[in-house]
C-alpha cells in the first residue's frame, strides 16, 4: 500500500513540474504558426492551366465553385487544317463561406489548376466578401509551397516511375542495337539491373502493409 | 506617538492593503497559467500582462450596479464592505519588522486578529441571505457550516503558539521566537494554514462558492464593483492568512540580518506561503461538503488538540 498522502504529494509535483516547463501556448498573432505540410488554408487557382472542364464545380459537395466561360474559335494551326474551338474562362469564384475544405476539387482537377495554400488569414467582416474571384484566387497561387519531399520508404510517384521505365526501355534497346555481337550479355545486364531495383523497392512495400 | 506618526503607519498599511492583494492576484493568474501549461495574461500593460487586474478593475467599475428586486437592499449592499474591511483592520495589527514596525501593537493581538478575521466571513453570510436567491442561500449556509467547523482548529492552533510564547501579543510572540519553534509547532502550523484556507473558502475548500455547482454561492447576484470587492476580499484574505502564519509559526522577521532586513523576511515568507495557496488551488479538486466537515472534525481538531498537549508538555519540561 502506498504511503498515505503520497497522492497529494504527487499532485503537487505534477503542477510544479508543469510550471517549470515551457508553456504550450501558441502565440499566434505575434508568432506565425508552424503549419504542417499540405495544410489546407485556402485554395489557389492556377488559371493558365484551367480548361473549364467544370469537373471541380460538379464534384464540389456544397456547390461553392462558380464558373462562367465562353467558346472561342482559333484559326487552324497549319494551313488547310480545321478550326478549333477553345473554352475561355470568364469567371472562376470559390465561396469560402460555403467551402468545407474537403479538397475534392483539387483532387479531381485533371490539369493541375487548383492547389492548396497554407494561408488562412482571410476572415472578413462581411460574409459576402468570402467569395474569392479569379484574380484573388490567382494571387493565392504565389503562396502555394513546393510539395514536401517523399517519405524515405515511399512508393515512387507514378510519373517518375513511368518516365524511368521508358528511359530504361530506350537504354536497353540502344544497347541491344549497338552491341549486336554481345546481345545475350547485354540483355542479362539489363535484366540484373531490373531485379536489383525490384529488390530495393520491396522492403518498403511489406512494411507499409504492416502499418496499415 | 504623535498624529503624524499614526498617519504614516495607517497610510503604509493602506498601501500594503491595496497593493499586496493585487500582487497575489496577478501571481495567481501567472502561476496558475504556467502550472497548466499556459502563459496567462500577456497584453494588458505591455509587459506580460502586468496590468491585467487594473484592467479588470476598470471593467468592474464600468458595470451597472444591480440589486435584485427581492433582495434585502441595505444588507445586500453592505455585505462586500463587511467582507473586505476586517482584513484591512487585521493588517494593522500584523508586525512586519522588529522595533515597532507594526501598524498598531495590540496586547491581545491574537484575539483581535482572529476575532476580526471571523467577521469577514459574515460578509458572505449577509450576501447569501440578502440576495433572495437559492444558490446564494445554499452558498451562505455552506459558508456558515464551514465557519463553524474550521474556526475551532484555527483558534486551537493559534492558542498553541500563544502558550509557547506566553503572550497574546503578536510582536511579543516574535520576540520570544526561537528557530526550533518551527519543528515544534509544525503540526499547529499545518492545521492553522489549512483551516485558514477553508475560512477563506479557497480551493480545495471552496464548496461554498463552487462556481460549477452553485454559481459562486453567496456572490451569485453581485456584479460590478461590489463583486470586485468580494474578489479583493479573497485576495486580501490570502495576504492576511499568509502573513499571520508567517508571524505565528515561521518566525516572521527572524532570519539573517533581521535587524535591517526583517521586513523583507516577513514579506518573503508571506509570498512563499501565498504561492503555496495558489499551488494548492491548481493541484487539488474541490472537497465535497461532507468531506469538508469530516476533515475539520476528525482530522484538524484532534491534531490541533494534540499540538496543544505537545506544546504544554514541552513547555513544562523546558521550565
Amino acid at each position: 500500500m502506498a504511503v498515505p498522502g503520497s497522492g497529494l504529494a504527487k499532485g503537487l509535483a505534477v503542477t510544479l513540474r508543469t510550471m517549470t516547463r515551457r508553456s504550450v501556448t501558441a502565440h499566434y498573432p505575434d508568432v506565425r504558426p508552424e503549419l504542417p505540410a499540405r495544410s489546407r488554408g485556402v485554395i489557389g487557382l492556377f488559371e493558365e492551366n484551367c480548361t473549364v472542364c467544370m469537373l471541380c464545380a460538379r464534384e464540389c459537395p456544397d456547390w461553392c465553385i462558380y464558373i462562367d466561360s465562353h467558346k472561342e474559335t482559333v484559326p487552324p494551326a497549319a494551313p488547310g487544317g480545321r478550326e478549333r474551338s477553345r473554352n475561355v474562362l470568364d469567371r472562376f469564384a470559390i465561396d469560402f463561406s460555403l467551402c468545407m475544405y474537403c479538397g475534392i476539387c483539387i483532387e479531381v482537377c485533371p490539369f493541375d489548376a487548383l492547389f492548396w495554400s497554407p494561408e488562412f488569414e482571410y476572415a472578413e467582416t462581411d460574409i459576402r466578401d468570402l467569395v474569392h474571384e479569379r484574380d484573388r484566387l490567382r494571387e493565392w497561387m504565389w503562396t502555394v509551397p513546393a510539395p514536401p519531399p517523399l517519405d524515405p520508404a515511399a512508393e515512387e510517384p507514378k510519373e517518375i516511375a513511368a518516365a524511368r521505365k521508358a528511359a530504361e526501355k530506350q537504354l536497353a534497346a540502344g544497347a541491344r542495337s549497338r552491341e549486336a555481337g554481345q546481345q545475350e550479355a547485354g540483355q542479362q545486364e539489363a535484366g540484373r539491373h531490373g531485379t536489383g531495383q525490384h529488390e530495393a523497392g520491396q522492403p518498403g512495400t511489406p512494411q507499409r502493409d504492416g502499418d496499415a | 506617538m504623535d498624529v503624524l506618526d499614526v498617519a504614516w503607519r495607517l497610510l503604509a498599511v493602506l498601501l500594503a492593503f491595496l497593493v499586496l492583494p493585487l500582487v497575489v492576484g496577478q501571481a495567481e493568474h501567472k502561476v496558475m497559467a504556467h502550472m497548466q501549461g499556459r502563459v496567462g495574461p500577456m497584453y494588458a500593460g505591455g509587459f506580460h500582462g502586468w496590468a491585467q487586474l487594473v484592467a479588470d478593475g476598470v471593467k468592474f467599475a464600468q458595470k451597472e450596479d444591480v440589486v435584485p428586486a427581492d433582495a434585502d437592499r441595505r444588507v445586500f449592499q453592505l455585505a462586500p464592505a463587511v467582507a473586505l474591511i476586517p482584513y484591512l483592520l487585521v493588517l494593522i495589527a500584523i508586525p512586519v519588522g522588529p522595533d515597532g514596525m507594526v501598524g498598531q501593537a495590540i496586547d491581545a493581538g491574537i484575539f483581535f486578529v482572529l476575532a476580526v478575521m471571523g467577521v469577514g466571513v459574515l460578509g458572505s453570510l449577509m450576501g447569501g441571505w440578502a440576495s433572495a436567491n437559492k444558490f446564494s442561500l445554499l452558498g451562505g449556509l455552506r459558508t456558515a457550516a464551514q465557519l463553524m467547523a474550521y474556526e475551532l482548529p484555527l483558534l486551537l492552533a493559534a492558542a498553541s503558539v500563544a502558550m509557547a510564547a506566553g503572550t497574546l501579543s503578536l510582536p511579543g510572540i516574535l520576540e520570544a521566537f526561537e528557530w526550533w519553534w518551527v519543528p515544534w509547532q509544525i503540526i499547529g502550523a499545518l492545521v492553522f494554514f489549512t483551516a485558514g484556507l477553508a475560512e477563506l473558502q479557497r480551493p480545495p475548500f471552496d464548496a461554498p462558492i463552487a462556481d460549477s455547482e452553485i454559481i459562486f454561492g453567496a456572490y451569485t447576484e453581485y456584479t460590478g464593483l461590489r463583486f470586485a470587492l468580494f474578489l479583493l476580499a479573497e485576495y486580501a484574505g490570502i495576504v492576511v492568512l499568509c502573513a499571520l502564519t508567517t508571524v505565528l509559526f515561521l518566525g516572521g522577521w527572524h532570519g539573517p540580518f533581521a535587524a535591517d532586513l526583517g521586513w523583507l523576511w516577513t514579506l518573503l515568507k508571506t509570498s512563499v506561503l501565498a504561492f503555496v495557496v495558489i499551488w494548492l488551488r491548481v493541484s487539488y479538486p474541490r472537497l465535497r461538503e461532507d468531506q469538508l466537515q469530516r476533515l475539520a472534525w476528525t482530522v484538524l481538531v484532534p491534531l490541533a488538540l494534540f499540538q496543544i498537549a505537545l506544546t504544554g508538555v514541552v513547555k513544562v519540561v523546558i521550565q
